[in-house]
């Protein structure tokens, strides 16, 4: 089983590890998730097999998460009850979605599988994406970008439904909400999460949109909820005996270098660079993800693709999830040293 | 950016701690990979216990490492928690 699963490491690949789990791990410090969608294929350009990879990424999440948490805690960012309300619910929807998954497989193979993953990537991200950059433009244009973001009329209208019996107070998300809002939410986050592997891209835009939180306590508390899932989808793995611990502790290396300093980078920026950041990582990630659709198209038999063509439209399709990850990198780090130096000349 | 003193000694125990860690796993590479992809008994334990370690101890050095190189946390940090309650 040893010889089969696992890989031998050689520099190349190490180096290749080291970079992409930094920039993940920078980028997950700063909106709360990502890297996984770029790390699990990255994994299997290196010829680890899927679930090998999956099962891997997933083992260096948690304790990336975990440190990221500790740390955005610190800066009183984190709503620990939100987090575990939501990890709890979230946890129902990743169940639902690995079944969903499962009988995809089942009927249509590998392709049909391929092609749900993508459907789904390309229609959430895209919708949810546009919201967001939407918001931050709003928030751009209106001038106040370094104010006290505004809840918006979904979220006031959530806040204002009591429901007796139900109703949760979140002090550090400055929220009270019925928890009947926080299950299909919750829910939504694990389907996604089970999906697309990136939970964050609807449990982040949840907790600003619909329950009111800022997008600095949303984008922190995501991180609890990465942690409880991560350290679930491990035990579930490592039963299995699928986690590869070296690949998992060397992503995990680069990438606490870099959670800690996106965390830090959330105290230097103006919080709507938050949603800038999520908004281009989900629009890059989605048109990545649609580029490849042909693709399975063809393998189901519903359009005619040469080898060679489907070979390029895969290839190019990494090359932006890749640039996904890196433009994200790219702002957060622009963004850190324009805030540094705002309060330098402060 | 920072005139607190570094925290290198927090920096050189953390520091041999991940460096620890981080050998034994791959000087070990083989052996360690064998073992804890076992799916009999209670082997599953193994990863899960290992990234908590880890995490401790190359968490605590990345976070000595930024401070050492004068990258810190804005002061005061932007408020996110607000003292007053929220009415019940």
């Amino acid at each position: 089983m040893t010889e089969q699963l696992f890989i031998e490491l050689n520099f190349q690949a190490v180096v290749f590890l080291l970079i992409i789990g930094f920039i993940g791990g920078l980028v997950s410090g700063f909106i709360g998730s990502g890297g996984a969608f770029v790390l699990t294929p990255g994994m299997m350009s290196l010829g680890v097999p899927g679930l090998v990879a999956v099962a891997s990424n997933i083992c260096h999440k948690f304790p990336k998460a975990l440190v990221g948490a500790i740390k955005r805690h610190k800066f009183g960012q984190v709503d620990v009850k939100l987090g575990l309300s939501m990890a709890v619910t979230a946890s129902l929807g990743m169940w639902w979605g690995s079944n969903i998954q499962k009988s995809i497989k089942a009927t249509y193979g590998e392709a049909g599988s391929n092609l749900y993953v993508s459907a789904a990537f390309v229609i959430v991200l895209t919708i949810v994406g546009l919201f967001v950059l939407r918001d931050a433009v709003r928030i751009y244009r209106s001038g106040d970008t370094s104010g006290e973001e505004e809840v918006g009329r979904l979220a006031r209208w959530v806040q204002s439904v009591e429901i007796p019996g139900t109703m949760v107070t979140f002090h550090v998300a400055k929220t009270r909400v019925s928890f009947l809002f926080i299950l299909p939410l919750g829910f939504a986050t694990g389907l996604l999460a089970s999906t697309i592997a990136v939970g964050g891209f609807v449990g982040v835009p949840g907790m600003m949109y619909v329950l009111g939180a800022s997008s600095l306590v949303a984008s922190a508390t995501e991180l609890v909820i990465a942690f409880v899932m991560g350290l679930g989808g491990t035990i579930n793995f490592a039963m299995s005996g699928y986690v590869d611990i070296r690949l998992a502790m060397l992503i995990l290396l680069a990438s606490l270098f870099g959670i800690q300093l996106g965390a830090i980078g959330t105290t230097y920026v103006h919080p709507y660079m938050i949603k800038v950041v999520m908004a281009t990582i989900m629009l890059i990630v989605a048109v990545s993800r649609a580029i490849v659709v042909p693709v399975y198209l063809a393998q189901l038999g519903y359009m005619a693709l040469d080898a060679a063509t489907a070979d390029i439209l895969k290839k190019v399709s990494f090359v932006f999830m890749v640039a996904a990850l890196a433009a994200g990198a790219l702002i957060i780090i622009g963004a850190m040293i324009r805030g540094h130096r705002r309060q330098a000349t402060a | 950016m920072s005139t607190s003193a570094k925290p290198w000694g927090k920096l050189a125990y953390y520091g041999v701690g991940s460096f620890a860690c981080y050998a034994a796993l791959f000087m070990n590479e083989r052996e360690v990979l064998a073992t804890f992809t076992r799916t009999d008994g209670a082997y599953w334990l193994l990863p899960v216990i290992v990234a908590f370690v880890i995490s401790y101890f190359h968490g605590g050095f990345t976070g000595c490492f930024w401070e050492v190189l004068g990258v810190q946390a804005k002061k005061p940090v932007p408020k996110a928690v607000e003292k007053e309650e929220i009415e019940e």
